[in-house]
This record gives structure tokens, C-alpha cells and sequence, in this order.
């Protein structure tokens, strides 16, 4: 036995999962890591432009909230990822890894688009808008319920299915833009016909739209049954068969309901903002949405810090970009990456925590020949550890 | 069809390094969805290394050919095994989300790698350096439309028919391969039987990684002539690469005939004349399409042989069972 104690290295430390942690550390957890990341970011941009990490951040922040009107590109920004992260929120709660945002979005804003290109000048711009409103949900929702069929039925692994959708809408986009499109550049001059209707500027719609979603996604998850039972199935499918939940038809209730809120973000972008529709007219959203959701723990309130995030390096960045001379994007991927790195690293750090193995290491050596007193001296040299932590 | 097939035996290099590093990956169960961002980077690892190599000769027209072609394979390797580095050390070690990082690493890695490409690459000798990687076997024109088909292609093309079947190979017969599908299958048994779960995890995404980023180099050396726009060709290849792994139900050997499979349908559109425009996109549809339908025939069918690993997104925690 002795012997077996000696042989048998001690890890430097070992990892072990934590108790509840306090708010406040919490949230100074996240501080750090945003401003570590975003500093690191101040640096490289610096470098790429020989300009200084400070004008940095003051360009980062006039980005965002250097004019009335960047302020409302701001919000009206933040407004599109939080809606597509409410989309999201339901799925990921199930446990249920909708990756394809971007391709329900973009199905979405084909179906409005196609409205507007073949009813225009037809009918009537409010019958328009009002078909176009339940098309893009509506093909949002189908888009969103193929994968949710065969994750109910057949247990098809729902994210690559969903990544794989993606393309397919994206391919189909290219192929009615070459259908519509008769000069063949596959460029969609934009459709004057069964625009959304502005409410005093271009921004408050999508703003308002936004701030519904999030708030009746909220009651949903919290106060509906329906909230109550997707989660149920997200934490156990087994303990909801058992209370008597049908999964199946949650998984596909919830995911035509995440399909039709982006199906309906494909609307805003299209018929609401460009009036036209490319492939890239989802911007990345979706997978932009999938960490804003995932960082933001699910928690509709919390989603909503971290959408604005996301929104304010994003567009921080442009400025930046434009300040410094840069040519094309990549600086703003570089950090923008890079503050996901850190926030998701953060997890890490919440959810557990390092337990240094030093102390133990003496007392293991010291009393090598005597098993007994070794165990019952590590068990004792944890909970001290513990309790140094908990301080 | 000559043409057809050596430009698409030629252009299935891409996706067949993509997707061999997938699988790999995928074997100790990590799904990689920063396989795009690690094409990226290889592609910029291996580009700064062929321009730093040009740029070190005193004449630039006339490299030492195998010189450049391993400064460009190992600058390469090592840039897209950093990446997975990053993965490895997030997924592994820090027990994070799959998913999520593979998706942040995907953002870094496409803006980290045109970040390398717009400010350290000097690209003024890709065009005589590609010529040099992409240049065939020399007696490939003395055997008419067999050696355009089969020996025409340059190193790196063979380069990834080889590592296909090793990693076949390795995973199907060897003990090491073993552990390693055990380690994707079920973590927990394979920790009990002794194997070093997290040394099994970090060696297969860092080698994974590595063969991955060798697909962007290929692609921007060889196929694409030393040209770079940008990024987001190189994305896309990789998403058809995870594609890919799916339609070639994790086997390495398959997944040579797939990405020659997938090569055709890419190049298609290129010779198919007329009405191309409409066609073409939807000739573009058909990777994904069947790739769907495949996934859905496997879930349908569930035969035993043709799944994903079972612990494939599961983050493995020793000290719970």
C-alpha cells in the first residue's frame, strides 16, 4: 500500500467543480476578461496601424455613441441580435443547438423578398407587407421545423443538420437572385413596393421589435407552462416523460417558434432595411446570436448585456477601422474573437475552480508509510483549501 | 472530362485535408466547428512562410523546391495547430462549450489570418512559387489523359491521399487508434482502462487542426495560383469540409472518394455551359443537399457503423460520473 503512494505522482493541482459563486465576483470575472480582451485588442490594432492602443478605445466609443446617429445604428443593431438571440433562447434552454440562425433568417427574408418582387405594384403596399409579415415567419418556422421532425423522430444530430441548412438557404438565395435577377450579376436593384412602414426614423421599428420580443420572450420562459416545459425537457427528456410531457412535441413547438422570430428578423433586414436580399443580408447573425444566447447563460436579461457587447465592439470596430486606416474587417473578427475567447472562458472560472495540490504534496510525502493519516490529511488540506477560496 | 476530373481530383485536396483533420478531431469527440478558422489559418501560416522564404533567396525565380514546399507545409501545420491549440486548451482543459469556441475560433481565425495575410505577407513571388508547389510528376505528360487524371497534380495533392489512408489506417488497426475512439466513444471507460484522456484529446485536435490548415494552404498555393482575395473562400471550404465528415460517415478512406465527390460538384458549374447562372447555383446546392440526406439516412437507419462518436459535444469532467 505504502508503496503505492510513493509511486503514484500527485497532480501539480486538480479541478473541481464550485458551489454557487457570489454576483459581485461574478460579474468582476467578466470586467476583467472584457477589458483584458479589448486591451489586447487596443494593442494589435496599434500595431497593424501604428497608431496608439488609447485613440483606441476613444475611437471604440465614438463608434458607438459619437453622434445621434451612430447611437441609433447602435441600438437598431443591438435590437436585430437580441431578437435573434430570443429566437434562440427557447432552443438552447431545450438543449437543442439551433446553429442555424443564419439560414432561417435568410429564408425569412427570402420569402418577404419574394413577396415584395411579385406582388409589387399588384396589390396593395399594406397587403403586401401584411403577406410578407406571415411569410417570412412562416418559412422561418418550416426552415426551423425540418430539423426539429427528424430530432423528434429520428434523433438526428440537430447541429450539423441546422449548420448544413444554413448553406442550403443561402444556396437557394443565389439561385432566385439568378432566377430574378436578368442581367445574371445576381445583384437585386431594391424593390420600391410593400416596404416596412417607418415610424419617424428608419431605426425605431426594428427597436421596438427587439424590445417586444425580448420582453414577451421573458414571461414566456419565466411564467408559461410552455417556458417550464422546455426547460424540464432540456434538463432531463427523461424526467419530462416521466411528469408526462410529450418532448416531442415540445421540441417541435419550440423550434417553429425560434424559426418564425427570425423568419421575422429576415423581414426587418429585407423588406424593413435594405429592400433587397443577398447572401450575405443575414450578417453572420445567427452564429453571433449563438454566443450572445450561450454567454448570456440563456437569461433573457442577461442576453441583453451581452448582445450589447457584442453590438458595441462590432460596431466600435468600424470606427476604429475607419480612424485607423484599416482596409478591411479582419482587425474586427481578430478581436471580436477574441473577446468571445475570454468570456467563454469565464465559464471555466465560474464553474469550477483549481485546487493547488502543494500543501498536499508535503503532507502525502511526510507521511508516506502511513496510508491512513495520508488520506485523512488531504481530505483536511481540501477543506482548508476550500475555505481560502470561499474567502 | 479529362479536364473535369484532374481539376476536381486536383481541387478535392482541399476538402480531403479539411475533413481527414476533422475526423480526427471528431474521433476523441470534438465537434471543431473552427475548422474554417483553422483553414484560414494555415492558409496565412503557410503563405508567410513561402513569402518569407522568397523573400530570403537572392534570386526569387529560382527557389530550392523542396525547401519552399516544407517551409510552407510546417508554417502552415504549426498556424492552424496554434488555432486548434487555442480550441484544445478552451474545450479540454477549461471544459467549455464545443460549439460556442469553435464558432468564436472561426471569427478569430478568419480575421487572425487576414490580419497575417494583409500586414506581414509580401505576395509578389506567389505566382513563381505556385508554380513550383503545384508542378506534377514529370512524366505525367508522356501518359495522355491517365497521367493528366492521376499525375499531374502537385505534391500536396498526394501529400493528402496519404495522410487519409494513414489516419484510416491508424484509427481502424492501430492500439493507439483504439484508444483514441474510445476516448470519443466514452471518455469515462477509456479513463478507467488507463488511457490519458486529456493527452489523447490535445494530441488529436493539435494534429487534427494541423492537417486541417494544410487545406487553405493547398487551396491558395496550388489551386488557386498564389492568388488571395480573401477569407471567405477559404470559410466556405471549410463548413464543406465539416459537411464532409458527415457524408463520409467518419472514415478517412471514404472521405478521399467524397471530396472528389464534392471536388466535381464544385467544379462543375465551370463547364457546364449555357443557362449557367441558375444551374450553377443549384449544382452549388447539391454538397449540402446530400449531405442533409445522408445525416438523415444514418439517424433513420442508426446503424451501429455509421454513427458519430457517442460522446461527440460532450465535455468529458473526470470527477463526475
Amino acid at each position: 500500500m505504502s508503496n503505492n503512494v510513493k509511486a503514484k505522482r500527485e497532480p501539480l493541482f486538480h479541478i473541481v467543480k464550485r458551489e454557487d459563486l457570489k454576483i459581485g465576483y461574478k460579474i468582476m470575472i467578466y470586467a476583467i476578461a472584457i477589458v483584458v480582451s479589448l486591451f489586447l485588442g487596443g494593442i494589435m490594432s496599434s500595431l497593424a496601424s501604428k497608431g496608439d492602443p488609447f485613440s483606441f478605445f476613444v475611437s471604440l466609443i465614438d463608434g458607438c455613441f459619437g453622434s445621434s446617429r451612430k447611437l441609433w445604428v447602435f441600438l437598431q443593431q443591438m435590437a436585430l441580435i437580441l431578437s435573434v438571440s430570443m429566437a434562440l433562447v427557447p432552443a438552447f434552454k431545450m438543449k437543442f443547438w439551433n446553429l442555424g440562425g443564419n439560414g432561417q433568417i435568410l429564408i425569412g427574408g427570402l420569402a418577404a423578398i419574394a413577396c415584395m418582387f411579385y406582388m409589387g405594384g399588384k396589390a396593395d403596399d399594406g397587403v403586401i407587407v401584411l403577406v410578407a409579415v406571415i411569410a417570412s415567419a412562416l418559412a422561418g418556422a418550416i426552415w426551423a421545423l425540418i430539423p426539429a421532425l427528424c430530432k423528434a423522430f429520428f434523433n438526428t444530430n440537430e447541429s450539423l443538420l441546422t449548420l448544413m441548412l444554413n448553406y442550403i438557404a443561402s444556396g437557394l438565395v443565389t439561385f432566385f437572385l439568378a432566377v430574378w435577377v436578368k442581367s445574371g450579376s445576381g445583384v437585386l436593384e431594391p424593390i420600391k413596393y410593400g416596404n416596412l412602414p417607418e415610424l419617424g426614423n428608419p431605426y425605431i421599428l426594428i427597436i421596438l421589435f427587439g424590445a417586444l420580443i425580448t420582453a414577451l420572450m421573458f414571461v414566456y420562459l419565466r411564467y408559461s407552462k410552455h417556458g417550464y416545459e422546455l426547460s424540464v425537457v432540456g434538463d432531463s427528456p427523461n424526467t419530462a416523460r416521466y411528469i408526462g410531457v410529450n418532448v416531442k412535441m415540445v421540441v417541435i413547438r419550440t423550434m417553429i417558434l425560434s424559426g418564425a422570430i427570425c423568419g421575422l428578423v429576415g423581414l426587418l433586414l429585407t423588406s424593413g432595411m435594405s429592400h433587397t436580399i443577398g447572401v450575405k443580408t443575414a450578417q453572420n447573425m445567427g452564429f453571433t446570436a449563438i454566443m450572445t444566447t450561450w454567454l448570456g447563460n440563456c437569461n433573457p436579461l442577461m442576453i441583453i448585456a451581452t448582445s450589447s457587447l457584442v453590438t458595441f465592439v462590432t460596431k466600435g470596430m468600424e470606427q476604429v477601422r475607419m480612424d485607423f486606416g484599416l482596409t478591411n474587417d479582419s482587425i474586427a473578427n481578430l478581436i471580436i474573437g477574441l473577446v468571445y475567447f475570454f468570456i467563454i472562458a469565464c465559464a471555466f472560472f465560474i464553474q469550477y475552480k483549481v485546487v493547488f495540490n502543494i500543501k498536499l504534496k508535503k503532507a502525502v510525502k511526510a507521511t508516506a508509510d502511513n496510508t491512513v493519516v495520508a488520506s485523512t490529511e488531504e481530505t483536511s488540506t481540501e477543506i482548508e483549501e476550500n475555505e481560502e477560496e470561499v474567502k | 472530362m479529362v479536364q473535369l476530373l484532374q481539376s476536381a481530383i486536383r481541387f478535392s485536396a482541399v476538402f480531403l485535408f479539411g475533413c481527414t483533420g476533422e475526423i480526427l478531431t471528431e474521433k476523441s469527440g470534438h465537434l471543431n466547428l473552427g475548422i474554417p478558422g483553422i483553414m484560414c489559418g494555415g492558409t496565412a501560416g503557410g503563405c508567410l512562410g513561402v513569402a518569407l522564404y522568397m523573400a530570403s533567396l537572392s534570386d526569387p525565380s529560382k527557389p530550392d523546391y523542396f525547401a519552399l514546399v516544407m517551409i510552407g507545409i510546417l508554417m502552415a501545420f504549426l498556424f492552424a495547430s496554434i488555432l486548434g491549440g487555442i480550441y484544445a486548451l478552451l474545450t479540454v482543459s477549461l471544459k467549455c462549450n464545443q460549439n460556442i469556441t469553435g464558432l468564436a475560433l472561426t471569427t478569430f481565425g478568419t480575421g487572425f489570418a487576414q490580419f497575417i495575410m494583409d500586414n506581414f505577407v509580401e505576395r509578389g513571388n506567389f505566382s513563381v512559387a505556385s508554380t513550383y508547389i503545384a508542378q506534377g510528376f514529370p512524366f505525367a505528360q508522356k501518359l495522355g489523359w491517365f497521367g493528366d487524371i492521376f499525375f499531374s497534380h502537385g505534391i500536396l495533392v498526394y501529400l493528402a491521399i496519404i495522410i487519409a489512408l494513414v489516419v484510416s489506417f491508424f484509427l481502424k488497426r492501430s492500439k493507439i487508434g483504439l484508444g483514441l475512439r474510445a476516448v470519443g466513444e466514452n471518455p469515462g471507460a477509456a479513463d478507467a482502462v488507463g488511457i490519458k484522456v486529456d493527452k489523447y484529446k490535445y494530441i488529436s485536435i493539435l494534429v487534427g487542426s494541423g492537417i486541417a490548415g494544410l487545406g487553405g494552404f493547398f487551396y491558395v498555393m496550388d489551386y488557386a495560383q498564389g492568388m488571395y482575395d480573401s477569407y471567405a473562400t477559404i470559410e466556405a471550404f471549410g463548413w464543406l469540409a465539416i459537411a464532409l465528415v458527415i457524408f463520409t460517415l467518419w472514415r478517412p478512406n471514404l472521405a478521399i472518394i467524397g471530396s472528389i465527390v464534392f471536388g466535381i460538384l464544385y467544379v462543375l458549374p465551370y463547364f457546364v455551359g449555357g443557362d449557367s447562372s441558375t444551374r450553377s447555383a443549384l449544382i452549388k446546392l447539391i454538397p449540402y443537399v446530400v449531405t442533409v440526406l445522408v445525416l438523415l439516412v444514418i439517424s433513420i437507419t442508426g446503424s451501429k457503423k455509421a454513427q458519430p462518436p457517442s460522446a461527440l459535444g460532450l465535455t468529458y469532467f473526470r470527477e463526475e460520473r
